[in-house]
């Protein structure tokens, strides 16, 4: 249960470190972007399974 | 201190351990989730790491994750809105895999492993390879290459290492890569990516390399030593499924069928095939193009890396050179490259793939960021998990299976060489398994190499494999030099690994038939007494029985599955295939009617 808890205040960290790389990188302005396209596969992602091609976990 | 490198999410995920310098164990998780090629979060390779060193999870100093998350994130994100709309099933499959794993690595880390969070580093993909390579070889300086498909943006570096340091001079970025071009033509040719390049590898020297010329359209050289790509004849860096378009099929043709098998009237056709097809010259006729066609792109990936590792040579003028990445595993390529290039000597870690990023992970936050001394060579491959006696014997009696003690390893080393000579087929497991993709003697399947028609036995018995893939020579590391064209060969880590390809002696080859490939090479694996005593000694007592100080090794698995690890699973193994004997450390298993 505490690891469980520490894993999102980990993955809460992960997010503000993401937003800070994004800064940094001077790549902020895809943000919203991204926001945008993540929610759209976030719906995908609830709502099939994937079955991936022999290419993609190589690059993606 | 200990320090835990993790790579994984990708393909061959693995654990490894680094205490005070030394590597103590590393696996590929593989070889435990019995999965090949197992890209998952590394659970089973790590708690066998902590297990090996009695270490809990607390007791590690440092977790340390071979590549940054965020730069590939960024990477993924770029390519495939620079290719939007075309990349949109790319991007719904990556952002897939990504929110629900690998955008959260350190939770992940600190979930599983049980670690604070600040006990966590990222190295990167390349830094990763290229430590893994330095820091491994006996090397205080030395230049380094890796060259692999792609990691964060990279997908080929150029550096050079010093004592405790690694500086990367240059690199070549995504959608540009050898490796992907390799891959490419491994889908075209009907194998899996990332595990069918060996046949790619083997297929080549079937063939003659009459589309060189148009393999050159898709890769351009520079003077540099860099390339660029044209990727009007790809697809891979926008769709999830397809590695080339139809621009690359009107240069080469339609892809070979997957499902067909692959012969050419040189190759022989395996009994294990079935009957030969009524149109068995048309097929011969076919197959032959695609054999060109490996032909090809070996020889233009060789001329690649031969070109990279001169501009290399001419950077740094150093004599030493060491490569990891995917790419480092052409073993026919790095034979080239030690002989038509200026560097003398050559290291390549013997996972040189993604799992090595485990190794080169955690040593590179030894060395380079703790600024620790250097005190490890990395002399063999045994770092795997091993078996007591007292395990193989409890699985032998818990199973009913009749099994012979031998006390003695003379004697029982005599009787494998008995059994050799008599053309019987042995499995032989002993000691740690081996890390990385080759079996060096401790998983090993081994026959005897003066018969030319082992091949086709060990083929036809178990492995079932393609016929014009070879098997390996092991040879004596004092006697290599009379079978080989390797001068010194104790001086060539590579030969130690099985990642060097060199001619058979012309006076040899009929000596050796069954481990020499049809153009007369022999991928050799270079036997130490210090390193591996009880395998050299077999050897050695096959060489006092026939003169020849050579063994065919192969690896102990059946197609398609990773290599054994438990006595269960080469028993297992022993006992579906064709196997005539199994030597578990002392123990000897025989089948009835062999």
């Amino acid at each position: 249960m505490s690891g469980n808890k520490n894993s999102l205040i980990t993955n809460v960290a992960t997010v503000k470190e993401l937003l800070v790389f994004f800064w940094r990188s001077k790549i902020w302005w895809l943000t919203p972007v991204v926001l945008a396209l993540v929610l759209l596969s976030a719906i995908v992602v609830l709502t099939e399974s994937s079955a991936l091609a022999p290419f993609i976990y190589t690059l993606f | 201190m200990n320090i835990l490198g993790i790579s994984c999410f990708f393909h061959d995920a693995a654990a490894a351990l680094v205490q005070d310098g030394i590597v103590t164990a590393a696996a590929e998780e593989e070889r435990f989730s019995r999965i090949k090629h197992d890209a998952s979060f590394p659970i089973r390779a790590i708690e066998f790491c902590l297990r090996t060193a009695k270490l809990r999870a607390e007791d590690l100093d440092w977790v340390v994750f071979y590549e940054k998350p965020f730069v590939k994130f960024d990477r993924i994100l770029m390519s495939t809105l620079a290719t939007h709309p075309r990349s949109f099933r790319v991007f719904r499959e990556s952002m897939i895999k990504w929110l629900a794993e690998k955008l959260w690595v350190k939770g992940l880390i600190r979930k599983r492993v049980g670690i604070p969070q600040e006990r966590i580093l990222f190295s990167s993909h390349h830094l990763s390879h290229a430590a893994s390579a330095f820091y491994c070889s006996p090397f205080s300086e030395a230049a380094i290459l890796t060259v692999d498909g792609v990691g964060e943006w990279a997908t080929a570096t150029f550096g050079v290492g010093r004592d405790r340091n690694i500086e990367l001079l240059g690199e070549i970025r995504f959608p540009h890569s050898l490796g992907m071009l390799y891959s490419v033509f491994t889908a075209f040719l009907g194998f899996e990516v990332n595990e069918g390049e060996y046949k790619v590898m083997g297929m080549a020297p079937y063939g003659t390399p009459k589309y060189a010329d148009d393999v050159r359209k898709l890769l351009r050289l520079h003077d540099d030593g860099s390339f660029s790509l044209d990727m009007d004849y790809f697809a891979y860096h926008y769709s999830p499924d397809t590695a080339f378009n139809g621009k690359f099929e009107h240069l080469f043709g339609a892809p070979r069928d997957p499902k067909s098998h692959f012969f050419t009237e040189s190759s022989g056709y395996p009994a294990y095939f079935g009957d030969k097809p009524a149109n068995y010259k048309e097929l011969c006729r076919l197959n032959q193009h695609y054999a060109d066609i490996a032909a090809s792109i070996q020889l233009v990936t060789e001329e690649t890396l031969l070109a990279m590792a001169r501009a290399l040579h001419v950077k740094t003028g150093l004599p030493r050179l060491c490569m990891a990445g995917g790419v480092a595993l052409n073993s026919v390529a790095n034979g080239r490259i030690l002989r038509e290039t200026p560097f003398k000597e050559l290291y390549v870690q013997p996972a040189a793939g993604d799992g090595g990023g485990a190794i080169g992970a955690a040593l590179y936050a030894y060395h380079a960021v703790l600024g620790n001394p250097r005190n490890y060579v990395m002399e063999h491959a045994y770092l795997g998990e091993e078996h007591s006696e007292a395990d193989i014997k409890s699985f032998l009696d818990a199973n009913g299976i009749r099994h012979e003690y031998v006390e003695d390893d003379d004697r029982l080393i005599e009787r494998v060489v008995d059994a050799l000579m008599q053309g019987r087929v042995v499995g032989w497991s002993q000691g740690r398994f081996e890390w990385g993709p080759r079996a060096l003697g401790n998983r090993s399947i081994l026959a005897d190499p003066r018969r030319a028609d082992m091949k086709d036995i060990v083929n036809t018995k178990i492995k079932f494999r393609e016929p014009y893939r070879p098997f390996a020579p092991s040879v004596l590391a004092e006697r290599a030099e009379e079978y080989y064209d390797l001068k010194s060969p104790e001086r060539h880590y590579p030969a130690r690994f099985m990642l060097l390809v060199v001619p058979v002696k012309e006076s040899k080859r009929q000596v050796v038939p069954a481990p020499t490939h049809v153009d007369g090479t022999g991928r050799l694996q270079t036997v130490f007494k210090k390193t591996n005593p009880r395998y050299h000694r077999l050897i050695e007592t096959f060489d006092k029985a026939t003169g020849v100080p050579v063994v065919l090794n192969t690896s102990f698995n059946l197609k398609g599955e990773p290599i054994v690890n438990t006595p269960a699973e080469a028993f297992s193994t022993f006992s579906k295939s064709g196997m005539d004997m199994l030597v578990l450390d002392h123990f000897i298993v025989e089948k009835e009617n062999s």
